[in-house]
């Protein structure tokens, strides 16, 4: 330990503003790099479903139609 | 040799279920070495006789101007084989590692001005290495910037591979301005060829903090790269298979 007393590291010896600054924004934008594809995935997973969800509905109503003339033809 | 490796790049299901695999290995050992780099470089680590503490800011400042670097030199080589083979993964690898390049550049560029008050007597200068970096997070931008305004994705990738390897021009000049030009920054800390002008206390600790920022970075690009083939390959029957089973947990 380069440091006597807990104080004394986070004083930095009069360096604390700059050491402090520096690691802070450095933890700040390292958890946002990691954070923001968490984010990216489950927009991407929630849009990607709902147009699974429409694309089938859209087969079931065109395969209902399809069927209603079929059978219009036949009478 | 043996080139199956390079054509199973080809195939974004293979890249998919290969990412899945390795992410947890690469982000756990980069954490976990970013965590001990830090505390080391913080609490163990010599000071500096003639900067004292504020020199500590290195333990930060050096693996991200390499990791800025080394990123558009990845991306540099996507370019080229995504020019040449239209290989849809180099294309989605410099979409998912332009953001992560920019955040190391201004990371890099951040602590090196905060580093600088205490050091230098001032924030910034217009000296040939800052402004090269600088340089550097406004081509990442210009990548970020054109993938988003062109809706087409041949366009898009064309013109972003373009983009790179013409900036490709500003890494050699990062790199060699400290000895181009009469400059306040101090010369590389880390070369292939000599050893390190510091004691190893003070540089194992640094090389720990380069090689898990390396590890973070594959791991967060994995990530990213995972994000773009389920959008690109949406329509294939494996990813499909993939938001529906998502979707019911």
């Amino acid at each position: 330990m380069n440091f006597e007393t807990f104080t004394e590291f986070l004083l930095m010896g009069g360096h604390a503003l700059y050491v402090w600054l520096s690691y802070g924004v450095g933890l700040f934008i390292i958890l946002l790099i990691y954070i923001q594809p968490i984010f990216a995935r489950r927009s991407i997973i929630q849009e990607l479903s709902q147009r699974q969800r429409r694309d089938a509905q859209d087969n079931k109503v065109s395969n209902e139609a399809v069927a209603q003339e079929k059978t219009g033809g036949n009478e | 040799m043996n080139w199956t490796w390079f054509y199973k790049l080809g195939s974004p299901k293979w890249f998919y279920d290969t990412a899945n695999k390795l992410l947890p290995w690469f982000l756990w050992l980069g954490v976990l070495m970013l965590v001990v780099g830090t505390v080391w470089g913080l609490a163990f680590a010599p000071q500096d006789y003639q900067q004292g503490n504020s020199f500590r800011i290195i333990y930060l400042h050096v693996p991200s101007a390499i990791l800025a670097q080394s990123c558009y030199m990845m991306m540099a080589v996507a370019a080229v084989i995504s020019l040449v083979w239209k290989m849809k993964l180099a294309d989605m690898f410099i979409a998912s590692a332009a953001p992560i390049g920019a955040a190391f550049t201004f990371l890099a560029l951040f602590t090196g001005a905060v580093w600088g008050k205490p050091t230098w007597g001032t924030w910034w200068v217009w000296d040939a290495r800052l402004t090269a970096m600088l340089v550097l997070l406004f081509l990442y931008f210009g990548v970020i910037a054109l993938r988003s305004a062109l809706e087409n994705i041949d366009l898009a990738s064309r013109a972003s591979a373009i983009l790179v390897l013409v900036g490709v021009v500003n890494i050699p000049i990062i790199k060699y301005s400290v000895e181009w030009w009469n400059t306040l920054h101090q010369p590389a800390t880390f070369t292939l060829t000599e050893k390190p002008a510091m004691p190893p206390e003070m540089w194992v600790p640094l090389l720990v903090m380069v090689i898990g920022m390396y590890c973070f970075f594959t791991a967060v690009a994995l990530m990213r790269i995972k994000n773009e083939i389920l959008l690109r390959e949406r329509r294939t029957k494996w990813v499909q298979t993939i938001i529906s089973e998502d979707i019911k947990r």
